[in-house]
This record gives structure tokens, C-alpha cells and sequence, in this order.
């Protein structure tokens, strides 16, 4: 029987959102982890019963869960994230140095072959890679270690390192997404790093065309098409054809081009997704109207998508890691709101329901599809 | 106007008379258990219900408590202190004998009667959030 596993992290817990291929009836388990903050919950390509959750705490600190039964029961691996060599000093906000500090781990990439192996993305930047289960944690300096490193500065969520992208096709070119430095990409497993942002344009900093600084929201690819990329920015909607060698602006005809997450179809490596917020000072849709955006065109024409979404009063949010498909015949597309809401369509965008509508604001949301 | 004073100071500084004095045991001899009371978090994730007993190497400090329930736990490792630095998380801290030894220096001696096994070692969220 074919299904689906949505994944969601909330700062209060996890949950796990099942569901058969019709998508219509759901089981809600969680939370699990319960009142601790869930950055995000990702499971294997390689072994879809292998799942990897980031539970933090203002209080105590990081926890990284492993479940080797599709969520079912779940064990603490490794929670040791220690820079790589003297971590030496990032710019903080106010431009002095500043050093570099652990805070919490944002994202995980598990390994597109490998269930062992997982990536994570942290806060201070950079990039860890643990390759027996989550047990021990190495860094990938070469990330941190790039020239401009010292001149990165933080998000106003903090500096972090929340987008990670595997080439299916290329298994040593890996991309990164930080805020506030921009997209880098490595075709040497991770030693070397080059930033990739040429075409991003940036008011928010005194070079508008600067190599590093861009504060990018989240980037997407689809599978069979690696070197298209896909960039939520602050501001903008970008597109790159070489991957990330240059950037265009494709926010076309979009009613805002501020906004988190961005997605691509499963099926259709041209139907692009993303949620407009209204600005950087309002965290929310314009109109309190709350509309997914779909460009069938690879951007610059987008249509708007209502149907199910409330369409008066709602101001929530959707952040970077809060949106996701699954790879059913008909495509399906889920987001979560900071308002605890949890879209689902299983119609590539045209209608949607809510799954869940009480969690606590969502974080990320992640999708498995189960054969 | 003595005893007005001393009853006037927080119980933080005065402290029950069984948690001063020099420590019971020398630092020879057997580890010590000592007890330990957990924030519910931490319980929850060390998969423990109410007081945990640890064995501490003598003499009992911050320290070698907290080496120990580490030993014993070790999904605790970084969760009250840093791995690396070994500070203490600053929204965690450590109460025994109605004293707050957030700021001690962490190889001065557990008061007596938390070597004694009379009162436990209180690990506490801090309250903060707003």
C-alpha cells in the first residue's frame, strides 16, 4: 500500500502525519519530544524507516534523535558539534568579531544512498557530516574556513546554515544556504567551497552585487535536473540554470516577492512553489489572505492557489523548512504555518485541507513517500 | 539584634546547619553516592522517573558529580554543561541545601550533607521565557 509520512517539527514536539495514497484521512501521532523546540525531522532516501530529528532547548541544549523503525520508538545518537580546529570569528551584528558558537542544528540532509550517513546544517554556520548514524559529528571546515567566512553575519533569526543540497548526479557536489551569506557549492565532497550568488541583488547591504551577505531564505532543485536551482531570498524569487553559477530574477508577477520556502513539483521540474509574506517587517500573507503561489513556467508567471486556505484573518507564517511534496502520481504539497496549521493537497496545489490546525508553530515539515 | 540579623538573611546564604561544616569523608576513600534530582526534561529524556543516585569519586565536587552522571547518563552529555568548555548552561542550575551553587567553582566540595546522602543535588531549569 502506497503512503505518506509527513514529518513536522514545532517548537513544542514532533509529530508524524500519515496517511494511504488518497490523502484524505489522516492519523496524528506526537508529540513526541514534547516541549522541546523540533528544528526539523528528515528521513533516509536510502531507508525510509531511518529518520534523524533535531530536538533543541534555550535551556539544555542540543539533542539529535534517531528512529530505525519510521518513527516508532526513537534513540539520542550524538550531540557533540565542535568546530573544527581555533573557530576564530564571524562579524556579529554590530560589526565587531565575534566568535563562533554553537547555538543548534537546523537542518538535516540525510544521504541520498547512505541511511548512516547524515548531513547537518548549524547555527553559528557550517556544516557537519556524521557517517555512522548520528553517533559522531565531524565539520566540513573548508565551509567555514572560505575566505569571506570572517565577514558572514547573522540573519536576524540567527546565522544559520538551513538549506543542504545533494547532486544526484554528481555525488561530490554538495550546496549550502546560510543566512546571511548566500548559497556556496563544493564539487569536492566538501573540502572546498565556492559562493555562488552572482545575480543576487541585495538593498539590505552596501554592495548590491556583493559576493557574500545575501540573506537567502531557502533554495529547492528537482532531482533530474540538478542544475537548475530554485532561491527563496529575502526579497526575490531567483532562478539559476548553471547551478548557482548565475542568478535571474523570476518573482515575475507575484503580489510580493518576500517570503521562506520555495519547492518544486515532483513530477514537473518546472512547477515551482513558494508562499508570499507581505515584507520583512510584516510576517505575513498580504490581505490575511494566505495563498501558495504556483509557477508552471520555472517562474515569472504565477498563479495563485486558494481553494481549502483561509482567505480573510490569517496572519500566520511559513518558514524556510515548512514546505515539502511527496512523489505520489498525483504530486502532493504540504505546508505548516506558525499558527500551527498543516496544509495538505494531493493535487499538486489546485485544492488543499488541513490535516491538523491546533500544533504549535511549525517549523519545518517533511515529506516521505511510502511504497 | 544579632539574631534579627541572621534570621533576616536570605536562607541561600544561611543555609541548615547539616549543609556546612568540613566534608564527612576524606579523599581517600570509596566513591559516594550522592543523589540527584533532574528538571522533567532531562528526566524524560535520560528515561528516569523522580531521584537518580549517582557514585562520585571522592572528594564529591560539581565536577565529579557531574562527570558521573554523565558516566551514568550519557544522553546528558551537553545538556547541563558544554562539552567542550565545560561551563555550565547558563539557563541551567545547580541548588543543594537551599544554596544556590550556580557560581561555585566547580572542584569546591558538595556541601555535606549532599555527601551524606541527606540532600540531594538539585539540577534546575532556570525560570526564564517571560
Amino acid at each position: 500500500m502506497t503512503g505518506v509520512r509527513v514529518l513536522v517539527g514545532t517548537r513544542k514536539g514532533a509529530f508524524v502525519l500519515t496517511s494511504d495514497g488518497q490523502r484524505k484521512n489522516w492519523k496524528v501521532d506526537g508529540p513526541h519530544f514534547a516541549g522541546w523546540e523540533i528544528y526539523h525531522v528528515a528521513g533516509s532516501p536510502a531507508d525510509p524507516d531511518r529518520l534523524y530529528a533535531s530536538q533543541c532547548s534555550g535551556w539544555f541544549g542540543q539533542v539529535i534523535q534517531r528512529s530505525d523503525n519510521g518513527g516508532q520508538s526513537w534513540q539520542p545518537v550524538g550531540n557533540r558539534f565542535e568546530y573544527d580546529g581555533v573557530p576564530g570569528t564571524h562579524q556579529w551584528y554590530d560589526g565587531t568579531p565575534h566568535p563562533w558558537e554553537f547555538a543548534r542544528v537546523w537542518h538535516l540532509e540525510p544521504a541520498l544512498t547512505d541511511p548512516d550517513t547524515v548531513y547537518a546544517g548549524v547555527e553559528d554556520a557550517a556544516l557537519f557530516r556524521s557517517t555512522d548514524g548520528g553517533q559522531e559529528w565531524q565539520e566540513l571546515p573548508g565551509l567555514r574556513g572560505h575566505d569571506s567566512g570572517s565577514s558572514w553575519q547573522p540573519g536576524a533569526g540567527g546565522m544559520c546554515l538551513h538549506t543542504i543540497m545533494q547532486d544526484p548526479d554528481n555525488a561530490e557536489r554538495l550546496y549550502a544556504a546560510i543566512s546571511a551569506a548566500g548559497v556556496f557549492r563544493t564539487d569536492d565532497s566538501g573540502a572546498s567551497w565556492k559562493p555562488i550568488n552572482k545575480g543576487l541583488r541585495s538593498e539590505g547591504i552596501p554592495d548590491e552585487d556583493a559576493e557574500v551577505g545575501h540573506c537567502v531564505h531557502r533554495v529547492a532543485m528537482h532531482p533530474s535536473r540538478p542544475n537548475v536551482l530554485f532561491m527563496q531570498k529575502h526579497w526575490d524569487v531567483m532562478r539559476s540554470d548553471d547551478a548557482g553559477e548565475s542568478w535571474r530574477e523570476i518573482s515575475g508577477d507575484l503580489p510580493t516577492d518576500f517570503g521562506f520556502p520555495i519547492t518544486v513539483h515532483a513530477h514537473e521540474p518546472e512547477t515551482v512553489y513558494v508562499v508570499p509574506i507581505t515584507s520583512d517587517s510584516h510576517h505575513f500573507p498580504p490581505e490575511g489572505k494566505l495563498r501558495v503561489y504556483r509557477s508552471r513556467a520555472g517562474g515569472g508567471e504565477w498563479q495563485p492557489l486558494t481553494k481549502g486556505l483561509p482567505q480573510e484573518n490569517c496572519y500566520v507564517n511559513v518558514l524556510r523548512d515548512a514546505m515539502a511534496v511527496d512523489h505520489l502520481d498525483s504530486c502532493g504539497v504540504y505546508f505548516g504555518t506558525t499558527g500551527g496549521q498543516v496544509y495538505a493537497s494531493a493535487d499538486s496545489g489546485d485544492t488543499w485541507s488541513a490535516v491538523v490546525r491546533d500544533l504549535p508553530p511549525v517549523l519545518s515539515v517533511e515529506v516521505q513517500t511510502l511504497s | 539584634m544579632t539574631s534579627e540579623v541572621e534570621s533576616a538573611l536570605p536562607s541561600t546564604q544561611a543555609g541548615p546547619a547539616s549543609c556546612s561544616g568540613p566534608a564527612p569523608v576524606g579523599a581517600n576513600a570509596e566513591p559516594v553516592a550522592i543523589r540527584v534530582v533532574l528538571p522533567a526534561h532531562l528526566r524524560n529524556l535520560a528515561g528516569i522517573n523522580g531521584e537518580l543516585q549517582v557514585d562520585v569519586n571522592n572528594p564529591p565536587t560539581m565536577r565529579s558529580a557531574l562527570d558521573a552522571l554523565e558516566a551514568a547518563y550519557p544522553v546528558l552529555r551537553g545538556t547541563v554543561r558544554d562539552q567542550t568548555t565545560q561551563r555550565r548552561r547558563a539557563f541551567v542550575r545547580f541548588f543543594a541545601c537551599e544554596q544556590d551553587l550556580s557560581h561555585s567553582p566547580p572542584d569546591e566540595p558538595l556541601p555535606p550533607a549532599v555527601v551524606a546522602g541527606k540532600e540531594p543535588l538539585l539540577i534546575v531549569g532556570a525560570m526564564a521565557g517571560g
